[in-house]
């Protein structure tokens, strides 16, 4: 039985491979038939009137709904093949000793590639600060994380080209790094629950790590691709509900008159809003997609996804058990006026 | 067998949690399971990636949740090596 069982848990590396080469050629396959397959529906088997205005856009929304989920599923797969390559164990040693400065900016762009859940944030803080690592450039890690999502600058790059998905990391990072440093400048460590410094990691009762094969890695990537699905459908439904309110009531011209980038107010409201959701910048992609498509200027979306990922209620009652309140609020001070400075400039300059 | 579940109690952790249950439950083995929700008990066992499962003292999985077919391979491996050192006939 036990030798069975070995067999079943650990196939040849061939077998891995054509696994792997299947699964992007399915996806490969599925992306091109797309866009065939939503034209035959509609115009030939429900024989829809080709020329009509609201049939093409039945058809533009369903074609359109479903590339970006399957962009969404495919970037994240790859990303998180790539990623698994990364851990957070080394991103600690290889940030430890990392100077002020150059260590903000080092550990700012590590924060973008490394993969954690973003409840992992308590326990890496933790293990940071008890490694050495100074609490500015632990924290700057930890804004970057959430704040650049490298799925949503894969979708940005394929969805707005590379300009804007350029805008979205630089800035992001751009916050991370400014953020790490006056917080670190400030010696936000007295601000510190001191349990986390007083039970030093106990490096006794450390793990081996665990070694990958490729299998692993492809499962992985699977997991995570359909974890993503499980988390888009409220802003794939909230896009669709807007994009088909907006269809039948709002007129284009209501969002160019209250939500324009002339309108001061509206990145303000487009942060506020996006406190008290949560998700993470991939899932929030279809909203951002259909608001853009209705007129929304980019800065103003840009800023609201920033705010959905990198400020979020759930996450900010976690991080309480670790921060004082007053750190916690200089936190999300400096991130927030960080995210609105960067919607208007967007706004000002796109 | 001895399983941690370690995590701050976020959705990936309960859901490990659950799957876990579920997996040895259906492999009809016998398991004491631990949850571990506290933020200086999970930094003392060395882990920055939660969810993570703790088998028999042996860091099994970081930071991902797995399928429970995955899970119960994963297991099942572990659970021949032990019963083999045991001499114990399944």
């Amino acid at each position: 039985m036990g030798v069975m069982q070995v067999s079943v848990g650990r196939r040849s590396s061939s077998r891995n491979w054509v696994e792997l080469i299947g699964i992007l050629l399915s996806w490969y396959l599925l992306y091109w038939v797309n866009d065939k397959f939503w034209d035959r529906l509609f115009f030939k088997v429900m024989n829809l009137n080709k020329n009509s205005k609201f049939s093409n856009s039945i058809r533009f929304f369903f074609y359109d709904s479903t590339k970006i989920v399957l962009l969404l599923v495919g970037i994240t797969f790859v990303v998180t093949i790539f990623r698994s390559f990364i851990t957070i164990e080394r991103t600690q040693a290889f940030l430890g000793g990392k100077r002020k400065g150059v260590g903000n900016v080092i550990s700012a762009s590590a924060g973008v590639v490394t993969p954690f859940c973003s409840c992992s944030a308590v326990p890496v803080f933790i293990g940071f600060l008890n490694s050495g690592i100074p609490i500015g450039i632990t924290l700057s890690f930890l804004i970057a994380s959430p704040l650049v999502n490298e799925i949503a600058v894969g979708l940005l790059f394929t969805m707005f080209g590379w300009k804007i998905a350029a805008l979205y990391a630089g800035s992001g990072l751009a916050i991370a790094i400014v953020a790490g440093l006056i917080l670190g400048a400030m010696n936000a460590e007295k601000w510190v629950e001191p349990f986390v410094f007083a039970k030093a990691m106990n490096k006794q009762n450390g793990f081996a790590p665990i070694l990958l094969t490729l299998e692993d890695r492809t499962r992985m990537g699977v997991e995570e691709a359909r974890a993503i699905l499980k988390k888009i459908w409220p802003f794939l439904l909230a896009g669709i509900a807007i994009g088909a309110l907006i269809h039948g009531w709002a007129p284009t011209a209501f969002f160019a008159k209250y939500a324009s980038a002339s309108n001061p107010f509206a990145v303000l409201i487009a942060v506020l809003i996006g406190i008290p959701l949560y998700s993470n910048a991939a899932g929030v992609m279809p909203l951002v997609q259909v608001l853009h498509d209705k007129g929304l200027p980019m800065g103003t979306l840009l800023a609201f996804m920033m705010a959905v990922v990198a400020l979020s209620l759930p996450e900010m009652i976690l991080l309480k058990k670790v921060l004082k309140i007053r750190l916690l609020l200089i936190y999300v001070g400096i991130v927030g006026i960080g995210i609105i400075f960067v919607g208007y400039l967007f706004n000002a300059i796109l | 067998m001895e399983i941690k579940v370690l995590g701050p109690g976020c959705k990936n952790c309960i859901t490990l949690n659950r799957i876990a249950h579920e997996v040895v439950e259906k492999m009809g083995i016998s398991a004491t399971f631990e949850k571990i929700e506290d933020y200086a008990a999970i930094a003392s066992y060395g882990v920055m990636s939660t969810p993570a499962l703790v088998v028999n003292g042996k860091l099994v999985m970081s930071g991902r949740v797995p399928t429970p077919r995955h899970l119960q391979e994963v297991l099942e491996n572990l659970h021949s090596e032990t019963s083999e050192s045991a001499t114990k006939l399944m």
